[in-house]
């Protein structure tokens, strides 16, 4: 039962919490009373329900992989949350948490994005609902993903510019909460993973369940049992907690796949920044450490708080792995099989590839977070160079 | 009240039942010669300074004091440096810092409490530290010492408002705005509301900071409350290279503006 409950007082073990500035507190309260009362009321699921299935597209498919499990010699599974409208998992958390931001009469949307994955959801759930947006964005992950700034925009976004500190996702966090720190009496903040102020860790988990559900499901159906690995990529957390919450309550080995360059667990210390206690990498004054991945999505120095719970009790385990193993990963994939990944859940799959002597003969499912087109211009610089 | 006021509180009760009103600076510390220009504003009649340790993510200030905090950052400060050059200042009156949890929580928590009452710091105000949250910090503190100043939010009920305002020592400190901190053309009606607001509801000396940038609003919030804390309009001046001249003038003005 350790990853199904909801958090008592808002904390996971010794994780997680609500550390905001006094102006936000009362929203936090009003948040999670809505949330709790939604997420009770038939009539709320099923309107989300009917949105994730007519869509988004749900049920999203499971994949057996034979060429690429030929070549690994394991059973590869991939739940296919590239197919979902706006191509990730993110769609998921974003109709859950509009839907709600119109039961409780807010007109507006911030969010932050990385990769832009969440801010296209984030936009495309705005746009459905007639609701304000606007996204906030570093200035480096702006060059490196323009292609969905201008989808955004396309959406009827506003999308603004964190040029603070690292210029990554963490500074789109701060000012995504300074924004919401004086818009809240009409603004929800749609947080795009499962961290920040209790109850987002819980909510944006509750509403990526489906992922993990609908997985088990699939898994018994095509193998008669859960898989015997289960792996993910771990920027916040979201797409990681949605499937393992199909299996943590079964024997399946749950692995976190963080990257090098910004892996909390691996490298971080406890610490408190974006609203909750979690594994943080920070100096030793408290300052926290710019992360540095490939990945616009998992570029991140900290990690959602019920990740660090996982950890601490040993239900979870967390790998981490390098750009190049991710590129490899990347190339070896749509090779394979046809299907071009997001960068973000091609570092699960290094950890795979990489690992592919421990898990000689296992099924192993990889939750496939996100498409690739994003990441094509990228790449095709980045192979190019060779 | 049944806890003996610690110095912040009795300098601020003092100013008040003198019957002036309290103003209280703030300044980055780690930023230019902050601590020639903390003893300029203690000189031109702040009654307290507030003295920011700097962080990475400080997500309830605006871009004045972002830019102060990177500054600072990137001129190599760290909170024990900030804390040191503290201890062996004499300003003459109390000094609060303000930093953000991460510092205190990586820190520990009672070595945070004990090394700012070894350097003579009477009080912390910690930002993103609210009330359900900060039971370890206040245990810690208190045992030290040490004055924790809580935030007041226009966000909150008045029952909540009330639990913050038994909690709090020091002072209350209202925050004037729906925002982070900032320079602002006019005086949000905010302020006075939560000053107002506030003074219904305790005795403990009520400051509002946040979006009082000029003399002239600092006055105009302080017809209700006891004080004001005015943070980015001094920042703004030292990042712009004023000296501790130019900040003892700033301070100078806010004072004879409260007189
Ligand atoms: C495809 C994809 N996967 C994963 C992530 C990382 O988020 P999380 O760790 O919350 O799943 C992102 C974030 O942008 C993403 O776009």
């Amino acid at each position: 039962m350790v990853i199904l409950a909801e958090p008592v007082g808002g904390r996971f073990g010794d994780f997680g919490g609500r550390f905001v500035p006094e102006t936000l507190v009362p929203a936090c309260e009003d948040l999670e009373a809505a949330f709790r009362s939604a997420w009770s009321d038939s009539d709320f699921r099923d309107e989300l329900n009917r949105l994730l299935a007519d869509y988004a597209g749900r049920p999203s498919p499971l994949t057996e992989c034979r060429r690429l499990s030929e070549e690994l010699g394991l059973r590869v599974l991939l739940k296919r949350e590239d197919l979902n409208h706006t191509g990730s998992h993110k769609i998921n958390n974003v109709l859950g948490q509009a839907l709600l931001a119109v039961r409780m009469g807010k007109t507006r949307l911030v969010a932050e994005t990385g990769a832009g994955q969440h801010g296209v959801a984030t936009a495309t759930a705005a746009a459905l609902l007639g609701l304000e947006c606007v996204v906030y964005m570093g200035e480096v992950d702006m060059a490196r993903q323009s292609l969905n700034v201008f989808r955004m925009q396309l959406l009827g976004a506003e999308v603004r510019p964190a040029a603070s500190g690292s210029r990554t996702l963490k500074d789109a966090i701060n000012e995504a909460m300074r924004d919401w720190v004086a818009t809240v009496e009409s603004s929800h903040y749609c947080l795009g993973s499962v961290m920040g102020p209790h109850p987002y860790p819980w909510m944006v988990r509750e509403l990526h369940r489906v992922i993990g559900a609908e997985a088990r499901e699939q898994c018994r159906e095509l193998l008669g049992r859960d898989p015997d690995v289960v792996a993910a990529c771990v920027g916040g957390g979201s797409n990681a907690i949605g499937i393992f919450s199909g299996f943590a309550d079964g024997e399946a080995a749950l692995v976190g796949v963080e990257p090098a360059g910004g892996a909390a667990i691996g490298r971080g210390v406890p610490g408190v920044v974006h609203g909750s206690k979690s594994f943080l990498m920070q100096d030793e004054h408290g300052q926290v450490l710019e992360a540095e991945s490939i990945s616009a999505g998992l570029d991140y120095p900290g990690i959602g708080p019920e990740h660090s719970h996982l950890a601490a009790i040993g239900r979870a385990r967390y790998e981490s792995v390098a750009d190049d193993e991710v590129v490899a990963a990347f190339e070896l994939l749509s090779r394979t099989e046809g299907i071009i990944p997001a960068l973000e859940p091609a570092h699960a799959l290094a950890w795979v590839s990489r690992a592919r002597e421990e898990l000689a003969g296992q099924a192993v499912l990889v939750n496939l977070s996100g498409r690739g087109d994003k990441d094509v211009a990228q790449m095709m610089g980045r192979l190019s160079e060779r | 009240m049944s806890v003996e006021p610690g110095p912040l509180e009795a300098a601020l009760r003092a100013r008040r039942s003198q019957g002036g009103k309290a103003l209280v600076p703030y300044l980055t510390g780690g930023l230019g010669d902050w601590a020639a220009a903390l003893a300029a504003a203690a000189d031109a009649g702040a009654d307290a300074v507030e003295v920011g340790i700097p962080f990475s993510d400080p997500v309830m200030d605006g871009p004045v004091i972002q830019q102060a905090n990177d500054r600072a950052l990137a001129e190599g400060i760290t909170p024990l440096g900030v804390l040191d050059d503290l201890g062996r200042l004499d300003a003459g009156v109390p000094l609060a810092v303000m930093t953000y949890y991460n510092i205190a929580f990586r820190f520990g928590l009672e070595r945070f409490a004990s090394v700012l009452a070894e350097r003579g710091v009477a009080a912390a105000i910690l930002p993103d530290l609210p009330l359900e949250e900060a039971g370890p910090w206040t245990e810690a503190a208190d045992a030290a010492g040490v004055e924790t100043v809580l935030l007041a939010a226009p966000t909150a009920s008045d029952e909540r408002l009330g639990r913050i305002c038994a909690r709090t020592r020091g002072f209350v400190y209202g925050v004037g705005l729906l925002g982070v901190t900032g320079v602002r053309d006019e005086l949000a009606s905010s302020a006075v509301v939560m000053a107002d607001r506030l003074k219904q509801l305790t005795d403990v000396p009520v400051l509002v900071g946040v979006g009082v940038g000029t003399p002239e609003q600092a006055e105009q919030v302080c017809r209700v409350a006891d004080g004001a804390v005015v943070g980015s309009a001094v920042v703004c001046r030292i990042l712009e290279g004023g000296g501790p001249a130019a900040v003892g003038e700033l301070v100078g003005r806010f004072r004879r503006a409260l007189s």
